[in-house]
């Protein structure tokens, strides 16, 4: 399904993106903190519409043409990848200072002291944030259907061109968009159950 | 012979299959004042909280002044009743003085300027007259304490329930709620205080009750109670504590 | 055409379509703001039955794209003879949509604070509606500030949605500029350059008046 394909492929490419970003917030220069959260910064506050106009659209202008399906993955990608920046410099920052400092009194080296104690906390802070982005941009993954990509929602549109039952149509999308959400939120929430260290329940309303 | 105004007759509260209250009864006196101890989870709290209704027990009765207290005249019940919780609970969004007058304004519907003047009259009471105008997150433990007992005396309570009030308090601050507490007991409020104090019990209490797992085990003077109990249970719990806090501290 | 020139020509009808766009963002906030009050009392104070009905219609509408709930409300109501405008279904569906989140922010607000509030306004003689009224509100709403200003952001940028069921908003005069022009690149370019010029502005305004409502002594946490 076209769905779930832009939502896993959008979600990854943000993913890789958000990693580096999110270490580079955190951990790195001056210059490299400042455009990192500028790129964060940019890419939260433009609509996924407007992005995906500026790909489809815009870049064949400059030479460079994407089919629609590309250019929806990169658009949910990036967004993406700004909003999973966030979570992650988030993660890493709510494992408190002295976690690094007991970690390097044992005498292990800045790295080791990231790998084997702040980066399993922090992995574990932003199951909840992740599985909300994750959402996210499925429910998002639906406004292909501007770039014509036939994705749920259009393959619904094209049902009801034959059959004329403009509402049975729109409530089955959403009734598999809500079984899907609901499905993975009950799965991460397992997940997060599984991995949670006794005394830091994490709890919050999430988008 | 003096007006009885509490009587609790055989409360039984369960949470689930846990039976926190397994028949209590209990009675006191106009300007009694009686203090409950035990270990922590035997349902001390419990008792506080069924008396005034903040929980539904599951059987027994509870009267204020003869008149049977029940969930449909629980707020009208409430007002004579002061609650002082362990933590406080000032309400974080009001100043000292909105917390103590915002019952009288709004439950009691008494103009502003009296409420106010009630208000700050209680507030002096218990030495914040200075403090009037801070939110609580400006105020100490002791200061904050001291609002929430002028926020229920405001109310004119015939009752005062006290639910381990210092508790959670520093140390240094200890003493300053308890002897706010002293006077008001001997200006002839009637009190029921669960607390560790063993001090303020012997210097205000007319009786002491000693629960454990749901029931009271013993009860009496506290003459009697503290060199002479006659249950094992007393006599073990009274040795931990005097060795936990020291026998004569904030005396 | 140079890129300023895009922006001499294509200005008037953008800041057109911003009016609309910021209208959709403030009167489905505001009503999103009433109606989420209502479905989060509902939710947390509610009977059995008020409870379970708030919590389905607000998962109901989170776990669903708000386009598809645009699309029920504008192609789908008409086989029941409801004919809405374009502008009018968007409202609604906004509005809709921002009440089921704003209701779950408000009842996590409710929750950081606590039940101690809630007894300490019943010990006093208060009754439920009056405690919820006096006590949790004023303190939920402060809390619940940075969530909201959030909130008030995703509606700004997702009202570009309604473009697709053909309202006028800042979206679909950029197409309209665009289209004439077959200057997509840069239009767009100015539409994102606008967008962000707002969302930074309101993010910089809300995070001021936060600091202004602030009860003293008390940090509000950051979502």
């Amino acid at each position: 399904m076209v769905t779930i394909e832009l939502t896993i492929l959008g979600l990854g490419l943000g993913f890789v993106i958000a990693i580096p970003i999110s270490f580079a917030q955190v951990y790195g220069g001056r210059v490299a903190r400042f455009v990192c959260s500028l790129y964060e910064k940019t890419f939260r506050s433009i609509p996924l519409l407007v992005l995906l106009m500026l790909i489809f659209y815009g870049l064949p202008e400059i030479g460079i043409r994407f089919a629609p399906f590309v250019s929806c993955v990169l658009g949910l990608g990036i967004r993406s990848s700004a909003y999973q920046s966030q979570i992650f410099r988030g993660a890493i920052l709510s494992v408190s200072r002295g976690q690094t400092l007991a970690a390097l009194s044992v005498g292990m080296t800045p790295f080791e002291s990231f790998r084997y104690i702040v980066f399993p906390q922090a992995l574990r802070f932003s199951i909840a944030p992740w599985t909300n982005e994750f959402t996210v941009v499925l429910k998002d993954s639906s406004m292909a259907y501007a770039l014509g990509v036939v994705e749920l929602l259009r393959q619904g549109s094209y049902i009801i061109s034959r059959t004329y039952e403009p509402m049975a149509i729109f409530l089955t999308c959403a009734a598999i968009y809500l079984v899907m959400t609901l499905s993975t939120n009950k799965l991460m929430g397992y997940i997060e159950k599984k991995t949670q260290i006794p005394g830091f329940e994490t709890k919050e309303v999430s988008h | 012979m003096t007006k009885v105004v509490l009587k609790v007759e055989d409360l039984k509260k369960s949470y689930g299959r846990n039976e926190i209250l397994k028949g209590v009864s209990l009675e006191i006196k106009k300007g009694e004042t009686k203090v409950i101890i035990g270990p922590s989870g035997t349902g001390k709290s419990t008792l506080l909280a069924c008396i005034n209704r903040l929980v539904e027990p599951d059987h027994g009765r509870v009267l204020l002044e003869g008149e049977e207290i029940t969930s449909r005249n629980a707020c009208k019940m409430r007002q004579k009743i002061g609650y002082v919780f362990q933590d406080f609970n000032l309400f974080n969004h009001l100043t000292a003085l909105d917390n103590v007058r915002i019952g009288l304004i709004k439950v009691q519907k008494l103009p502003k300027e009296e409420a106010t003047r009630i208000a700050i009259e209680q507030l002096s009471k218990v030495g914040l007259s200075q403090k009037v105008n801070l939110y609580p997150s400006q105020l100490s433990g002791g200061q904050k304490q001291r609002v929430a007992i002028a926020r229920a005396l405001a109310m004119r309570p015939k009752l005062m329930l006290f639910d381990e009030p210092t508790s959670a308090l520093d140390p240094e601050l200890i003493g300053e709620v308890l002897s706010v507490m002293i006077d008001l007991a001997k200006s002839g409020m009637t009190m029921l205080v669960v607390t560790h104090e063993l001090g303020f019990a012997r210097t205000v209490a007319d009786e002491i009750i000693f629960m454990e797992n749901g029931i009271i085990v013993e009860q009496g003077p506290p003459a009697l109670i503290f060199t002479n109990p006659q249950k094992d249970r007393t006599k073990q719990f009274l040795r931990k504590l005097t060795e936990l806090y020291g026998e004569e501290k904030n005396k | 055409m140079s890129f300023w020139q895009i922006v001499l020509v294509s200005m008037p009808r953008l800041l057109n379509g911003l009016t609309v766009t910021l209208y959709m963002t403030v009167f489905s906030a505001a009503v999103g703001l009433l109606l989420g009050i209502i479905l989060c009392l509902g939710r947390v104070y509610g009977n059995k039955v008020a409870s379970l009905l708030s919590t389905g219609f607000i998962e109901l509408i989170r776990g669903t794209p708000m386009l598809v709930q645009l699309f029920i409300l504008y192609y789908g109501l008409p086989s029941y003879n409801i004919r809405l405008t374009p502008l009018l279904a968007a409202l609604i569906g906004f509005s809709i949509n921002s009440a089921a989140y704003q209701a779950e922010y408000l009842r996590g607000s409710i929750q950081s604070i606590g039940i101690g509030q809630m007894k300490a306004a019943l010990s006093i003689g208060m009754k439920k509606w009056q405690a919820v009224r006096l006590i949790i509100l004023p303190q939920a709403l402060r809390r619940v500030i940075p969530a909201w200003t959030n909130e008030f952001i995703y509606l700004l940028k997702y009202t570009s949605m309604a473009y697709i069921i053909g309202a006028p908003e800042m979206m679909a005069q950029a197409k309209f500029v665009a289209s004439r022009n077959f200057e997509f690149f840069k239009v767009y370019l100015l539409t994102a350059a606008i967008y962000l010029s707002i969302v930074w502005t309101i993010s910089f305004v809300f995070s001021y008046f936060e600091r202004k409502l602030r009860i003293p002594g008390t940090v509000v946490t950051e979502r």
